[in-house]
Formats: C-alpha cells, structure tokens, sequence
C-alpha cells in the first residue's frame, strides 16, 4: 500500500475545532504527457479522497490531473467524540489505500 | 617584468579575487531562509514534508534482506539512528580503494554490489533515494563535517576549479550566482547560496524527491553548459567542494524546496 502520514492531535477538547492533515505518496500522472519513445503515459491519478470520523463522513474531496503528486490535505473540524477517523484515498487502476487514527476526546 | 614573475603575479591577483568572493561564516544561509512561511512549515512538519514518504521507504529497505548473500542493511549496521548518525554529514568522503571520494549514493551502491552481491540500484531510482533519504535523516540538525583530509584536498581543488571555471554557453561560472549574486532574483526565483545542506529534497517543481546530482544538472542545463551522466566522478568532486564550502551548516535532509 502506497506511504501515507497522518497529523491527528491525540487529544482534544469536546467541541474543539482541530486540524487534520493527511498526505499520500502517489505519482498523480497526469495522462497528458507523452514517454521518450512518443507514446502518451497513461492516467493514473487518485480521483476521490474521503475521510470519515466515527463513520461520519467529515470531508471529501475529488481529484483530477492538475493535482500535484504526492497530494497533501489540510482541513478542520469539530471533536465530537472520542474515537477513530479513517481516511481512505480510491483512484485509477483500482487504487485504493485506507489509514486510521485514534483521537480521545475529554 | 619576466614571465615566471608576471605569472605570480596574477596568480595572487586570482587568488585575491577567488578569497574576496567567498561567502564569510556569519552569512551564510541555507536555502530554507530564502523560502517562505509555508514551505517552511511543510519542511519542519515530519506528517507533511512529503521527504518523508521516502524516509519511511527507506526504512523499509533498510531492513530488507536482499540480494545473493540474502543480508540486509541492518544485518550489518544495525540501528540507523545509532550507526548512520552523522555519515551524510561527512559525504562525499574518501574511498582508499578507489582512491578517490564516493558519495552517499555510491556508497549505498558499493554496500550493495560488495557485500549483499545484489544489483547496483539505478541513479534517481526511488530505491536509492529512498535509501539515501533515511540514512541522511539521521543527520538532521547536525553540522556538515567534511573531514581534513589531505586525501580529499585535489579533489576540493578540482570541484573548486569547477565552482569557479566560467563554462557553457552563457559563459557563467557557479560563483557567479551563489558567490556573488546570492540573495537577488533569478527571474522571480531567489538565488540561494548552493549550499547542499537537504539532499536528497523534495522540489515542488520535481514533485518528487532528487539527489544533488540531478540539482546540479539543473543549474548546468540553465547554464548551457555540458552534462555528465549521472555517477560522474565531476559531480562527486563538485558536491564535495561544495559540502567543505557549506562546512558548520546544519543539515535538513529531507528538506522541501519549491
């Protein structure tokens, strides 16, 4: 499965908004450029990046091929409640890669 | 005057010139100083330097058992952060059977082929980077300690000879730039003082981590001036000229450039 890290706090206040940061390693290419021989590389890109918290999707988002390589996320939220927040990139090609964190909430 | 005075002469003259154009201790700057605040958030943050992603790879194969003689890394060497700590900030350093400096690269390589019996990994591949990467992480924050070696001494000489020399099309010499233009723009790009105090890094532009060699070529390539393959023993000589010229700078390895 492709590299990923992960910035969840481990802990945090209930209803503090927190940061969350996940980035992959994925070369994004991109299917417009052509190889030293002429032929066009094909796509091969993440197109949908979903995170859930408590089985609660909090955020999603699509993906096309402007989006650099090894793409990074950034996003905020509320702390609800003490438990896990899954993120889970599927893309060309049948890739698919899913992460978890543990989060406590006081 | 006769010639043999006339020539010492200038030579003094040069010598002056070369002394006078060198960056002094106190101002020396890395390349992380001419970035901005976002870049060197992501650098400084080990979940979005994206350098990681190979630190982590490199782990992985440091742990590997490859090759004929089925060893891994750490058969040998055992912990990185305790073995390698320190070994980037001494590289390109001197191969008494070579007789010549290698680089961290090189050596990787040398490991492999000698003691694993497995296949040289190509330069630029992820492997070697990836490699390379993790045991240069183990360096981070210390200061560049290129040893003094008379060994090394013609080879510092050579890559001097290489920083100085004016070369390509445009007619430029390194120093040009990183000696006495540093800190002005290039188009819109700051130049920096190339000091290789991050290699490998990972360049926005590249979108993908790159050894200096491959940053060395870029600036050659902006020169006009002629490439060596990668492995030359010209860019060895030059990466280590500039590892002594960066001597006392802390390393960052893996840092981010745009």
């Amino acid at each position: 499965m492709a590299r990923t890290l992960i910035n969840v706090p481990a802990k945090a206040r209930r209803g503090e908004i927190i940061e969350i940061k996940a980035l992959i390693q994925h070369e994004m290419e991109t299917g417009f450029r052509v190889s030293t021989t002429g032929n066009v590389i094909p796509r091969d890109i993440i197109t949908d990046f979903v995170c859930k918290y408590n089985g609660e999707e909090i955020f999603r988002a699509e993906l096309f091929p402007a989006i650099s390589a090894n793409p990074f996320f950034s996003f905020f939220t509320t702390a609800t409640g003490s438990g896990t927040i899954i993120f889970e990139w599927s893309g060309d090609n049948g890739f698919f890669a899913s992460v978890a964190a543990e989060i406590a909430v006081e | 005057m006769n010639r043999a005075a006339l020539t010492t002469c200038a030579a003094a003259l040069l010598t002056n010139i070369a002394a006078a154009a060198e960056i002094p201790l106190s101002e020396r700057k890395s390349g992380y100083e001419f970035m901005g605040r976002d870049i060197r958030a992501m650098q400084d943050d080990v979940t979005t330097n994206p350098g990681m992603l190979w630190v982590l790879d490199g782990e992985a194969l440091w742990k590997r058992r490859e090759g004929a003689a089925e060893k891994s890394c750490a058969d040998c060497h055992g912990e990185a952060s305790l073995s390698m700590r320190g070994a980037a900030a001494r590289y390109p350093a001197f191969d008494p059977r070579r007789g010549r400096p290698v680089d961290l690269e090189s050596r990787i390589n040398i490991c492999r082929a000698e003691q694993q019996k497995a296949t040289p990994f190509p330069f630029e591949s992820k492997q070697l980077l990836a490699v390379t990467a993790y045991i240069g992480r183990q360096s981070r924050g210390m200061a560049i300690n290129i040893p003094d070696d008379d060994r090394l001494k013609p080879f510092l000489q050579l890559g001097r000879e290489m920083f100085t020399q004016r070369q390509g099309q445009l007619n430029l010499s390194c120093s040009q730039c990183h000696d006495d233009n540093w800190g002005q723009k290039l188009a819109s790009a700051p130049i920096p003082q190339g000091h290789p105090t991050g290699y490998p890094l990972y360049r926005l532009e590249w979108q993908t981590l790159g050894s200096l060699q491959r940053r060395l070529r870029n600036c050659f390539v902006g020169m006009r001036t002629k490439l060596y393959p990668f492995g030359a023993p010209e860019y060895v000589d030059l990466g280590l000229y500039l590892m002594g010229r960066a001597r006392g700078m802390k390393l960052e390895i893996p840092a981010v450039r745009p």
